[in-house]
């Protein structure tokens, strides 16, 4: 099964109601096996809408009535969604949104990039929240994250990203689901149904008090506090007697596996660390790296984002390299074990 | 005695933030009655834009949930996709749904989603301070159209609901004003008549409403309400302007 539908299948299992979406390579199939699978199911809804913007504002609106709904689009699309996500984030609702990223900036490319990582685990909107960004870096983890997704979301009321790229959602790959989509359609218990035995109720964002909204915002930290206690995840790789640890999410943690293995097959002690929530970020894992590891080569498909997160949580503990290619050129394990090797003799740790 | 006026049940008791002779505090009443006489208040959704009806949800005491500038016929789209007990309405200024909100208003119409459009046509944007509308009047003074709208430069007054007729999953439109208690009457008739059109799933509805806007417009109260009649309706004729629900009449 291919990354996209794999998603779209583990998405319906989830319970996932209603999907809006607007084509764009590299994430069509998601979008078309919701058209020929949940459109057909009871209660369920698909639209192709008129953009981005619309099919966000689709999925807020679902949201908003206590529906599990999800979009899905590509860079250029995901931008487009940024103020429909910070609504969203403003207004304490869950929703799924994936981004199959793909080379840019502008219309880019339509091959796989990571350079939508800032854009991801900045918040991407307007205003000061974050959404929850889930890396998978292979089809059975698509399946299994997109899983998580709709309950961390549901669970935190926050928007949570999953953060794919062209490669992961095109390649074939075997894949099990773990669950049978629920047979009853999941209804959030706090969404407007209509003031039916109850006072009626308000969902928004707009306040002319900033006290009203300055209390929103911690508020919305003091959830992400917890979610940053609670939901951090991350993966390694050969670290325990490493004396390099290669940082990478995603695809590209893919390929720095296959090149860590070539190279400790001529005898070099290197490891992975694989942050699997890329907000919250696996800080402590990396502090905790860092009492014996003091050398990182970060490994991205961009000009140097996550590298930041690396640095600040080393915090001066250890020395940060980068190898990064951009637009859409993707390095093979060969050519990041030749990276991996010579930064290796560099630092002098032969 | 016979009751013959009342304060709406749905119509909570706030006092209206609007300016005087604003066309937005009656609207809200009409829809408020509207609601009650159809009994709706308890599976209503409704949908606010920013705007100068930005705080309607402090008004309608039904369930709301603001909408991102123009985005109202997606949102409503989602709930009432989601949730089609609802009786969904969105609640929209000119800039909302003729300018930013285009394309959300016509391909929720062309779907033929089954929600209920009000659309205030002040034909300005007041709750930024008077700028220019796409329906605001050639040669109308704005704060960006200093000098008067310049059909040459901005285009004249786009119509929306003559627009939305052409679309297939439109069912009922009518253009409607509220400068005066005849034409108040006749616009509650039609807001009645676009919530009845939902109810019988037949597809889009949507009723443009006249209002004035005396702050922006730089009039007196009495002089917006004649400048709607003198001027206004010449570009935007009142009347039904689409009704396909084939005599299944709101009453
Ligand atoms: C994306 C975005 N752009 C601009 C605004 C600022 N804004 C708020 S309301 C509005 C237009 C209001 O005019 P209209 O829709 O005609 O409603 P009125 O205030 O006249 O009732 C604008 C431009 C915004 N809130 N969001």
């Amino acid at each position: 099964m291919t990354g996209n539908s794999a998603i779209a299948e583990a998405a319906i299992r989830a319970g996932c109601q209603c999907y809006f979406g607007y084509p764009i390579t590299p994430q069509n199939e998601l979008t078309e096996y919701m058209a020929a699978n949940l459109s057909r199911r009871k209660g369920c809804s698909f639209i192709q809408a008129e953009s981005e913007i619309s099919a966000i504002n689709m999925v807020y609106g679902a949201s908003v009535v206590g529906a599990r709904a999800m979009t899905s689009s590509s860079s250029p699309g995901i931008s487009l969604k940024q103020e429909g996500i910070s609504y969203l984030a403003a207004c304490e609702l869950p929703a799924v949104i994936v981004n199959m990223s793909r080379g840019g900036p502008g219309l880019g490319s339509i091959v796989a990039a990571q350079s939508d990582y800032f854009q991801s685990t900045r918040g991407g909107g307007h205003g000061d929240y974050r959404t929850i960004v889930l890396a998978p870096s292979s089809v059975q983890e698509l399946a299994d994250l997109t899983h998580k997704a709709f309950d961390l979301s549901d669970k935190y009321k926050i928007p949570t990203l999953i953060l794919g790229d062209g490669i992961l959602g095109q390649m074939m790959e075997p894949v099990e689901f773990h669950y049978e989509a629920p047979a009853e359609l999941l209804v959030r218990p706090d969404g407007l149904r209509g003031a039916k035995g109850r006072p009626s109720k308000i969902i928004k964002t707009f306040t002319s008090d900033p006290a009203q909204l300055e209390e929103l915002n911690w508020s919305l930290f003091r959830r992400y506090e917890l979610i940053k206690k609670q939901e951090t995840a991350c993966e390694t790789f050969m670290v325990d007697d490493a004396k390099l640890i290669v940082v990478a999410f995603g695809i590209a943690a893919r390929i720095a596996r296959g090149a860590i293995k070539t190279v400790r097959a001529e005898g070099l002690k290197v490891g992975l660390m694989r942050p699997i929530t890329l907000w919250p970020y696996p800080s402590e894992k990396i502090q905790e790296l860092a009492k014996g590891v003091k050398q990182y080569l970060v490994f991205e498909l961009n000009m140097g984002q996550m590298i930041e997160d690396v640095q600040l949580s080393l915090a001066g503990q250890g020395e940060v390299s980068f190898y990064g290619r951009p637009g859409g050129v993707i390095p093979t394990p060969s050519e990041v074990a030749r990276v991996i090797s010579r930064l290796y003799y560099q630092k002098g740790l032969k | 005695m016979k009751k013959v006026y009342a304060y709406p049940k749905s119509l909570k008791r706030a006092p209206f933030h609007y300016c005087p002779g604003c066309g937005h505090s009656i609207v809200h009443r009409l829809v408020c009655e509207v609601i009650d006489e159809m009994n709706l208040q308890d599976k209503t959704i409704g949908i606010p834009p920013p705007g100068c009806s930005v705080f309607a949800y402090n008004y309608f005491d039904v369930d709301m949930a603001e909408s991102a500038h123009g985005r109202g016929a997606a949102v409503a789209t989602g709930a009432k996709r989601a949730f089609p007990d609802a009786i969904v309405f969105t609640y929209q200024g000119d800039g909302d749904l003729a300018a930013i909100g285009t394309a959300e208003t016509i391909h929720a119409a062309n779907r033929g989603e089954q929600i209920t459009t009000i659309f205030v046509n002040n034909a300005v944007y007041g709750m930024t301070g008077g700028q220019m509308a796409p329906t605001t009047l050639v040669g109308q003074k704005t704060t960006t159209t200093p000098y008067g709208r310049d059909e040459s430069l901005d285009g004249a007054p786009i119509k929306m609901s003559e627009i939305l007729a052409l679309v297939k999953g439109t069912v009922y439109i009518e253009r409607v004003a509220v400068n005066s208690p005849d034409n108040i009457r006749k616009a509650k008739k039609a807001i009645r008549k676009a919530f009845q059109t939902q109810i019988y799933k037949l597809g889009f509805s949507m009723v443009e409403i006249l209002s004035p806007c005396p702050t922006n417009w730089k009039m007196s109260p009495i002089e917006s309400w004649q400048w709607v009649d003198r001027e206004m309706t010449k570009v935007f004729p009142l009347g039904v302007i689409k009704d396909t629900t084939e005599k299944k009449d709101a009453d």
